[in-house]
């Protein structure tokens, strides 16, 4: 019911035009103005919340789906950053918002100063949900300069944020912001994924050399199969991810995460290589899904750091502890 | 929408829980003593003891009906026992193929009397299966099968040679694949099935055929003018080809498919212990990562089981991405820890790491070969 929403939204009113401004880092204003209407930003809250009450199952599909469309707002984090608020008791985000830790952050005097790297869309936030040590704070847009402009491989801006602001919203902080981010980056990541198995699907199906369709030569339809297993592990990533956030499992999280990140660049480059020369152009539009991926693997944390996470807590279990601490993610 | 789904599994009951607790108990107290290099032989080991008590505490058969020998129990709780079993390197050869696939196609295509006569005795765990399928010239092109069995009255006479028959010098029936009219030029047409006793069977020879690891899993089973009671014909004469289908959906379709080397794992990590740095602790996180995922869509496959879904092309995925997991396991360990493999010591990583090395390359090929399965994953996708 959400998905087909969001799907006919998306299908109205974001076009190759629109995906060209906001690669030109231009926020696309009366595009989050139907997002807002639609209430999408309360999506991740239960009724008593005010939100939608989703099922997780339904939760993910809408996730995916801002990843399946591509699109070039800060929904997701929206949404999981109104998820923490309403969780601490601190008032909603008014119009769109950032996640983000940043532990050397200082408090005096009431004032909390220090800057915060690389925030999604961080000029045209309304507020910033941001974790320091075991606090949360609710910071306003008045509460940051642009310290530095920044850029994601897919061209939306993510500049980096002065903070300078006299502290009015915390609260002890209910899960980190950066785990919330990491959970959404997995299923956008496995939503994209979706998309590019389609694309690949349908031009191995009507592009034709030598003779015949590309997908009738075995050495394709392996690489087709190998994409479908890596949508297969980036979809289960993003479940089994989402469910660790819900249990507050935070190796879980590490699991899923870092196996949707691997999945996105895998699967990237098997659906590049199938689109030959096309794929590697502002033409088709397989290039919105590719280079969003490729950033979408590298936030949040980055693959390193949630990797030494997992494997830290395996080499502790031991040999002996170790498939126990596998059937506990 | 081409996107092949995998239902969410739900979590664990608490009597799946109670399950595993239980089922862990059970092995620790059976098999505590075998050692690293036992633990990794996983399924190649054959242990007919092991297999009584398995049979004894209920874990054999655990889907089929109570009047079989079955315990009626779920998808999920067989699923646990599974994935545990290999876990713990548990020597499952002797039940492993008939709890697996030949008790399951014998419950639903066998004759009320062959059912009887045989799934409680696989449930108590003591008949061992081997599988008929490949033949010197059919291997994973399995409908240019040539063995054939010709109808002589109350019996079939059987003329042909099956191959990589693993146990079956041990094992005491086989589910024969064989042509019992035409020839291999009509493909799917005219093939049965044969339930074949291999110690009371005149005319059959078992030869040995042994891999490159020196082990003798494997055999060449050779029938001349070999005489099968006709009442061991499994479901319909000429319906053969759809029968071998549902096996190997069996075969196929187990959330088992990405456990053979966790043996060193466990032994990786025991070697890093103390002396782990970045780089090594990364890459065991992204391997257990990788593990955590498959496990997961082993579950799906498990709850789509449940549900009597046709859970083909997921587990075709899943073997596949399992079996890459599996494989390259000693690749990513090597790049940790320096060892000389050694078939023949007595250290665990050494010997573990040859013993994993050696039999690897049989994980891609063993229940369809990677490319077979990356083909039906290519026809699930609408390419072929």
């Amino acid at each position: 019911m959400l998905a087909e929403m969001i799907q006919r939204l998306f299908e109205r009113s974001l076009d190759d035009a629109a995906q060209g401004q906001a690669r030109n880092g231009q926020w696309l204003d009366s595009l989050w103005a139907e997002v807002a209407e639609m209430g999408l930003p309360l999506a991740l809250l239960s009724e008593e919340q005010g939100g939608f009450g989703l099922s997780p199952a339904e939760q993910g599909e809408a996730l995916r789906l801002l990843g399946k469309l591509p699109v070039p707002l800060p929904v997701a984090e929206t949404m999981g950053a109104n998820r923490i608020f309403a969780k601490a008791g601190l008032p909603l985000a008014e119009g769109a918002a950032g996640l983000a830790r940043a532990n050397h952050l200082t408090l005096e005097n009431g004032v909390l100063k220090g800057r915060v790297e690389r925030v999604a869309w961080g000029e045209h936030l309304d507020c910033l949900c941001l974790a320091v040590d075991k606090t949360l704070y609710r910071v306003p847009r008045s509460g940051w300069t642009i310290a530095e402009q920044g850029s994601a491989l897919n061209f939306h801006p993510r500049p980096s944020l002065e903070i300078n602001w006299e502290v009015d919203a915390q609260a002890p902080l209910p899960h980190c912001p950066v785990a919330e981010g990491a959970v959404l980056r997995a299923y956008q990541i496995a939503g994209a994924l979706e998309a590019a198995l389609d694309m690949t699907l349908n031009h191995t199906a009507t592009r034709v050399q030598f003779g015949k369709p590309l997908q009738k030569n075995q050495v394709v339809q392996h690489e087709l199969a190998k994409l479908a297993g890596e949508l297969a592990c980036a979809t289960a990533a993003a479940d089994l991810a989402g469910e660790a956030l819900a249990r507050g499992n935070l190796l879980g999280i590490a699991a899923g995460s870092l196996r949707a990140r691997e999945a996105a660049g895998n699967g990237a480059g098997i659906a590049t290589q199938m689109h030959g020369a096309i794929g590697f152009t502002r033409e088709h539009s397989l290039h919105l899904y590719t280079t969003s991926l490729w950033t979408w693997r590298d936030e949040f944390a980055g693959q390193v750091f949630w990797a030494k996470v997992l494997g830290k807590a395996a080499v502790q279990a031991g040999g002996d502890g170790y498939w126990p601490m596998v059937t506990e993610l | 929408m081409s996107a092949i789904p995998f239902p969410a599994p739900p979590a664990d009951t608490a009597e799946v829980q109670a399950l595993r607790t239980e089922f862990r108990a059970f092995l620790d107290k059976h098999l505590s003593h075998r050692t690293p290099r036992q633990r990794s032989d996983n399924w190649y080991g054959f242990d007919r003891t092991f297999s009584l008590e398995m049979g004894k505490a209920g874990y054999l058969g655990m889907t089929w009906p109570k009047q079989y020998g079955g315990h009626e129990r779920s998808a999920f709780e067989r699923a646990v026992v599974v994935e545990e079993s290999l876990a713990y390197g548990a020597p499952v050869g002797a039940h492993w193929i008939a709890d697996r696939q030949s008790g399951p196609s014998i419950l639903k295509f066998g004759t009320e009397e062959q059912k009887e006569a045989i799934l409680p005795r696989i449930a108590a765990g003591e008949l061992a299966f081997g599988i008929g399928m490949s033949e010197p010239d059919s291997g994973s092109d399995l409908a240019a099968t040539r063995t054939k069995a010709v109808r002589d009255g109350d019996v079939y006479r059987v003329t042909g040679t099956k191959v990589w028959t693993s146990f079956a010098h041990e094992a005491d029936y086989v589910i024969l694949f064989c042509r019992t009219s035409g020839t291999p030029a009509d493909r799917h047409q005219g093939t049965s099935q044969l339930l074949v006793n291999l110690k009371e069977t005149p005319g059959l020879t078992i030869r040995p055929i042994i891999d490159l690891a020196g082990q003798h899993h494997f055999n060449e089973m050779h029938f001349e003018d070999a005489i099968v009671p006709a009442k061991n014909l499994l479901g319909q004469e000429g319906d053969g080809w759809n029968q071998v289908m549902s096996e190997l959906a069996f075969e196929r379709s187990g959330p088992e498919r990405f456990l053979s080397s966790i043996e060193l794992m466990y032994q990786l990590i025991e070697v890093l212990k103390g002396r782990e740095d970045d780089a090594a602790l990364a890459m065991i996180g992204r391997l257990t990562a990788q593990l955590a995922v498959l496990r997961r869509l082993s579950r799906s496959v498990a709850a789509m089981l449940q549900n009597k879904q046709d859970a083909g092309l997921q587990a075709a995925i899943v073997k596949d991405v399992g079996a890459v997991w599996e494989q390259t396991l000693p690749d990513f360990a090597r790049q940790l820890v320096d060892a000389e493999p050694d078939p023949r010591t007595a250290k665990a990583y050494a010997g573990v790491l040859a013993n994993i090395v050696h039999n690897s390359p049989s994980w891609s090929l063993r229940g369809g070969t990677r490319e077979i399965l990356r083909g039906i994953i290519a026809r699930g996708l609408g390419t072929r």
